[in-house]
């Protein structure tokens, strides 16, 4: 009986596994493909025959090379990470801990650069930049960059400081630290973990941003995105798609690791209900 | 402000302490904000009023002519048409798919687990790389589609003006859908366990707890992921651009790829592209109203 019934259940099982599994593969399948493909032979590419590393350097040859765009990826993004995180670290600390003038105001205009398109931002960008002679410089798109992080990384950051149990900061208080050290010393501690949210969030986002270097970065100063899709329309109109799923797969690897080691740590976090309240 | 004399002399002075240390730590921030944005902003306004060339600069004052020009520009039309037509593709497919996705993986066992993490996965790529790599998959030269499309006699996936909207469709469903899964995920995490055990009781059937109870609960989670899809939708650029270039025969040109078209490409005119950016945000800004308001109001007869 018990023999038969769990038969029966790998009979109704099966189609489900099946279908799930079609669906996981149907995700899995283009950043396999990528990823395999850039090392096999492939005609039309560097690499026509047997597996290697062939579409790599055709990566690393291209115009300026593979290493200069990557250079100025991480510069933008470790750049953008710093602007970000500096900004919300003290204006988090400000909107949740002191009143001020203008406070609610000030609140308002920064989350509305939410409901402001990049595009709109970027027309005039391309004028202002020039004028305060941060045109074509990563600083410069760093600091845009993390313009468009604010929303979220204030956001957050605000919330993390108020979510500071008072007594925390009211015991520094007594000891006689200065709002200065009791920051520093204690606080930074307590919203360490929204640190790392903003962070990783402003990291990823200007890594893969496309729009703003598009608009505001050329030559050697590209960033490793625009070069690929530049480079995809360059070679003298024929397209080496090698090379593409080469730089696609330079791009998305450290997205990918990124994701996988903190993907326990967030996915857990909302399955066990941490969001619920 | 006569109300400070009445305050003791302690804590009059711990305000203002409180005033000062406020103003000094919110100051990188507002000097950031108001160089970078408030500045652009005021920018865009008065450029969209003159005639600014890409090279040449300012020409001088073009008010309602620069408008004029955008609105009776032959793509314009197109454009709005196009992207309101993917907007609603988009957030249809990417909702409804995203909730059927969360329903299907919703219980926590190793196998769906597997599954969440790799209909995730595409989510941690970035939408230009994510781009390229379909431009790849989808090429008749190397993708894994080509024998099947020279089966079937078609000679490029992107070279028809619908086959190269449902292939951004798709594009934009692996990488998006994850995303709106999770989101909602996490509304249904939310839904107590005790309203379906009550409801199960009182003998409802699985469709009518579904009707009932779920879609009811998950209505802020539902907003919020419509409102955040139609926004990211109505701005779509880098996966036209990408991956079909606006064509063919500009069949696939987005409002805000117009924008660049407009600065960099057919008028190289900056005072164009500023109008046009200036009627996208005011756009998206009543879309956005109107989005706040029916959700708002659906919630006032719940």
């Amino acid at each position: 009986m018990r023999r038969r019934s769990s038969a029966a259940r790998l009979a109704i099982r099966t189609p489900y596994f099946v279908l799930t599994g079609g669906l996981a593969i149907i995700f899995l399948y283009p950043l396999i493909w990528a990823g395999v493909g850039s090392f096999a032979p492939s005609p039309g590419s560097n690499q026509v025959e047997g597996w290697g590393f062939g579409n790599y350097v055709t990566l690393a040859n291209f115009q300026a090379g593979l290493g200069t765009y990557l250079f100025n990826s991480l510069v933008v993004s470790v750049l953008a990470v710093l602007f970000t995180l500096t900004l919300s670290f003290f204006g988090g600390y400000a909107f949740a801990c002191f009143r001020f003038p203008g406070r609610n105001g000030l609140f308002l205009l920064v989350l509305s650069i939410l409901m402001v398109p990049y595009a709109t931002l970027l027309i005039p960008l391309v004028i202002w930049l020039k004028t305060v002679h941060l045109n074509n410089t990563l600083v410069g798109v760093a600091i845009i960059m993390a313009v468009f992080q604010l929303p979220f990384a204030v956001f957050m950051m605000r919330i993390s400081f108020e979510a500071v149990p008072r007594d925390i900061a009211e015991a520094a208080r007594v000891d006689g630290c200065s709002n200065w050290t009791a920051l520093w010393r204690i606080l930074i501690h307590a919203v360490k973990p929204g640190l790392i949210t903003v962070g990783m969030f402003a990291f990823l986002a200007a890594w893969n941003d496309f729009m703003v270097p598009l608009y505001l970065l050329g030559g050697d100063n590209q960033t490793l995105p625009l070069a690929l899709v530049n480079m995809r329309q360059q070679v003298m109109g024929v397209i080496d798609y090698g090379a593409t799923q080469a730089g696609v797969t330079v791009m998305t690897v450290p997205c990918l690791i990124l994701f996988l080691v903190l993907q326990r740590h967030y996915v857990r976090g909302f399955m066990s209900g941490a969001l619920k309240g | 402000m006569k109300k400070v004399g009445t305050v003791p002399a302690r804590r009059m002075n711990f305000a203002a302490k409180s005033r000062r240390a406020g103003l000094a730590y919110v100051s990188p921030l507002t000097v950031v904000v108001l160089v970078f944005f408030v500045v652009p902003i005021l920018l865009v306004f008065y450029m969209s009023g003159t005639d600014w060339k890409l090279l040449g600069g300012n020409k001088g004052w073009n008010f309602p002519e620069n408008y004029a020009d955008v609105l009776d520009n032959r793509m314009f039309w197109p454009a709005v048409g196009f992207t309101v037509k993917y907007t609603v593709i988009a957030t249809v497919l990417l909702i409804g798919l995203g909730l059927g996705l969360a329903l299907l993986v919703q219980e926590s066992s190793r196998w769906k687990g597997l599954l969440r993490t790799a209909i995730l996965l595409p989510a941690a790529t970035g939408l230009a790389s994510a781009s390229l790599l379909f431009y790849a998959l989808y090429s008749p030269q190397v993708g894994p589609l080509k024998g099947a499309l020279s089966k079937i006699g078609v000679a490029s996936i992107l070279g028809s003006p619908d086959g190269a909207l449902w292939a951004t469709v798709f594009l934009i469903l692996w990488r998006y859908v994850g995303f709106y899964m999770l989101l909602l995920l996490v509304g249904l995490q939310g839904i107590g366990t005790e309203l379906y055990e009550a409801a199960r009781v009182d003998g409802a059937k699985t469709l009518s707890i579904f009707t009932h109870i779920t879609l009811p609960l998950l209505r802020p989670a539902l907003a919020l992921s419509t409102i955040m899809c139609v926004t990211g939708s109505l701005l779509a650029f880098d996966q036209f651009y990408i991956l079909t270039k606006g064509g063919p025969d500009g069949s696939t040109m987005t409002v805000v790829q117009l924008v660049y078209n407009l600065a960099f490409e057919s008028k190289r005119s900056l005072g164009m592209a500023a109008a046009l950016s200036v009627v996208a945000l005011l756009a998206l800004i009543v879309v956005n109203i109107v989005q706040l308001r029916a959700l708002r109001g659906g919630d006032d007869e719940a």
